[in-house]
């Protein structure tokens, strides 16, 4: 008899859900009008870490050391005290640049700025944000609970914590946003002196990617350096790379504001090789299916009610 | 309905409360608070083995994930009771009750200790910060939700001891309301733990990454309500000496292993539609944890499947300590032994992280006996 009220509330809620049915596929986030970036060619790369002192100053970070002497800032990974670090791939006698076997080359590693980032999906209280005009994603340690929720979703592993601290905060690249403020660009694109990391808008940024793939190996050519748009420094002139014919960032997760060309793999150089869909988008999706308007826990909580009430009646007659 | 039940008054046990056990947990207790006050000056880092690639250590999946499963009796038993109207479990919805709340209250107080910046927690509930699309944002809300729900559904105790009868009448007239939300917010929450892990992609082994991950933890969630209700009879009964109701215990392990049986079905389905029943055969932790696992929640089906034993107390405490471990290995599996999130890192907890978690379990033991002793939860026991 209960029973089957209860999957008449169940049956009810299906059907409404049927009908006026609030849930659709959330689709992946499209890339905003006005987004910027970097592209970072690892075939230019030459593993100077101008970029990574660079970033340290302009964003007030503290040095980290990996070595006994502690000398200078040798940081081997991003952290709670670093935003961007150049990793190294190596393999066999590690002789030939940009080669995958005995070959090494270089990585950059900091923020992608996804186009429909997990950790803004993630996050329960607004911190992490994406700017819905340049993309940018930053974060708000005003709001930020701690949580960590962002540094495990992060499909790249990039915002991170300071575990060390009593008043600690998740520290991640901003794209040097506090700088554009005073007419500056990113600081790590600013001082990269071969153009390896070159800031600019998205669309201009793709546009000299492809520009780079259709270069026959080998050929001379210029490459922009420091800003794309404004051309505030002159160009660095170089031969073509062989480069391997795929754009980093192009569709990854529904796309980043960081794009990446390379020699070697991608995968060998740390990066993952991931679908076009979002898992922002299947995240929300399924949220969205449950949760859609209240719709379903309240005919649940209907249907429940119902059924307990009148539970409840029989017990009370029993007393 | 269930006018044929009788159901014996619900009294306080009485009884000694400084004794070596509840010493003990105390001490236990104490250690954890001092772990805490150094966690809080020096940094969760200073006692916790957590970092980048495992930023959720014990007290999240421990403490939370597996803290909250375990404190599922209350929401079982409320289904049962008010909602299939098993009217004959009524004198269990008290005991599971208890320890449901002290439970999710643990769980919900320990989520604080893990908090980098604790002070903001109440952004969560605030408009302008909530951010609803986030499913940590749901199951936040259902929890604190839950914990306050609960308190409402159990202060009839703390009616009763204190004479409030008028508010205790005043309350059993909106009772049913708090009932309903006391079985819709958990099935919120259970789910939305599986939920969680969704947004972490790849990371997460496809052994354990599926959009059925709210479904298998909603029904683990119930599985282990079952378990600890059984669990608990049988610890309360030999250490209050009671005797113990063998009789609802022996058909509430009948549903028990009928649910179990629906869980394997959709977890091997959901394997087998994902095309990822092969991943099982790869060498390597992961599959042998999956197998331990699976093991373990096969276990009960084996132990209990002969009618007869059902009645044999020693294998319903031993399936229900297996269904437990089971539904403890599900979270773990999916939250770090199956979650990768690139080359490098390695977790385990340390000695004063894992102080904490014991700590938070004597204090809920500690609290479950002090308030058996002191509140009317506890079944009269009939004299013969």
């Amino acid at each position: 008899m209960k029973r089957r009220d209860f999957l008449k509330g169940a049956l009810a809620g299906g059907a409404l859900l049927a009908s006026g049915s609030p849930a659709q596929a959330r689709p992946n986030k499209t890339m905003p009008p006005e987004a910027v970036g970097l592209l970072y060619d690892s075939t230019l790369c030459i593993g100077c870490k101008a970029c990574v002192a660079a970033c340290k100053e302009a964003n007030g970070m503290p040095p980290e050391f990996s070595t006994a002497e502690q000398y200078w800032d040798t940081p081997l990974d991003i952290s709670g005290k670093t935003l961007n670090v150049i990793k190294m791939y190596k393999a066999g006698s590690g002789e030939i640049k940009d080669s995958e076997k005995n070959g090494y080359a270089f990585m950059k590693v900091s923020c992608l700025h996804c186009v429909d980032p997990s950790c803004v999906s993630a996050c329960p209280v607004s911190a992490m944000t994406k700017d819905p005009v340049n993309g940018i994603v930053s974060y708000d340690k005003g709001a930020c609970i701690g949580c960590r929720y962002c540094v495990a979703a992060c499909p790249f592993g990039v915002p991170r914590f300071q575990y060390d601290r009593p008043f600690p905060q998740i520290t991640k690249c901003q794209l040097c946003v506090h700088r554009m403020k005073e007419g500056k660009y990113a600081a790590c694109a600013e001082v990269c002196p071969t153009g390896s990391t070159l800031f600019g808008k998205v669309s201009d940024l793709h546009a000299e990617a492809k520009r780079r793939l259709a270069l026959k190996p080998g050929e001379d050519t210029e490459f922009p350096r420091g800003n794309l748009n404004t051309h505030d420094q002159s160009s660095f002139p170089a031969k073509a790379a062989k480069y391997l014919p795929q754009i980093y960032g192009d569709k990854e997760v529904g796309g980043t504001q960081m794009l990446k060309l390379s020699a070697v793999p991608f995968e060998k150089l740390g990066m993952p090789t991931l679908p076009e869909r979002s898992y922002a988008a299947t995240s929300e999706t399924m949220q969205h299916t449950l949760y859609g308007g209240l719709v379903l826990p309240l005919v649940f909580l209907g249907g429940l009610t119902y059924i307990a009430k009148r539970n409840v009646k029989d017990d009370d007659e029993n007393e | 309905m269930s006018a044929t039940h009788k159901h014996p008054a619900l009294t306080p046990l009485g009884g000694p409360l400084v004794t070596p056990v509840t010493v003990t947990l105390a001490i236990l207790a104490a250690t954890a608070f001092v772990i805490l006050g150094i966690r809080f000056v020096f940094g969760i880092g200073s006692v916790t083995n957590v970092n980048d690639g495992y930023t959720w250590g014990i007290w999240v999946v421990y403490d939370v994930m597996v803290g909250s499963a375990f404190a599922c009796g209350g929401y079982t038993m409320a289904l049962l009771v008010y909602i299939f109207n098993k009217g004959e479990y009524h004198p269990m919805v008290r005991p599971a009750l208890l320890a449901s709340l002290f439970g999710y209250t643990l769980a919900g107080a320990s989520v604080i200790f893990d908090l980098g910046r604790y002070w903001n927690t109440w952004h969560i509930f605030w408009p302008g910060y909530a951010q609803v699309n986030s499913v940590m944002f749901e199951v936040a809300v259902c929890i604190t939700a839950y914990i306050i729900v609960m308190w409402i559904e159990f202060s009839p105790a703390f009616l009763e001891k204190f004479g409030l009868k008028d508010i205790k009448k005043k309350l059993s007239k909106v009772l049913f309301l708090i009932i309903a939300l006391g079985v819709l917010l958990p099935s919120m929450h259970q789910s939305s733990l599986g939920s969680l892990l969704v947004v972490y992609g790849y990371q997460i082994h496809p052994l354990w990454q599926t959009l059925m991950l709210p479904v298998l933890y909603l029904m683990t969630a119930v599985l282990m309500g079952f378990a600890i209700v059984i669990f608990e009879a049988c610890l309360s009964s030999s250490g209050f000496r009671r005797p113990l109701e063998l009789h609802l215990l022996t058909k509430l392990s009948r549903l028990m292993t009928g649910l179990l049986a629906v869980y394997l079905v959709v977890r091997l389905g959901d394997l087998a539609v994902r095309g990822a029943l092969g991943f099982m055969f790869e060498p390597g932790v992961e599959g042998l944890m999956f197998w331990v696992e699976m093991g373990l929640f096969a276990a009960p089906l084996v132990l209990l499947a002969n009618p007869a034993s059902r009645l044999n107390p020693a294998r319903l405490f031993i399936s229900a300590f297996c269904l437990l471990l089971a539904g403890f290995l599900l979270r773990i599996n999916s939250y770090l032994v199956g979650y990768e999130t690139g080359a490098g890192w390695h977790y385990f907890p340390s000695v004063p992280e894992i102080m904490v978690s014991v700590g938070m379990i004597a204090l809920e033991i500690l609290g479950y006996i002090v308030l058996v002793r002191y509140l009317p939860i506890l079944p009269r026991e009939e004299k013969i």
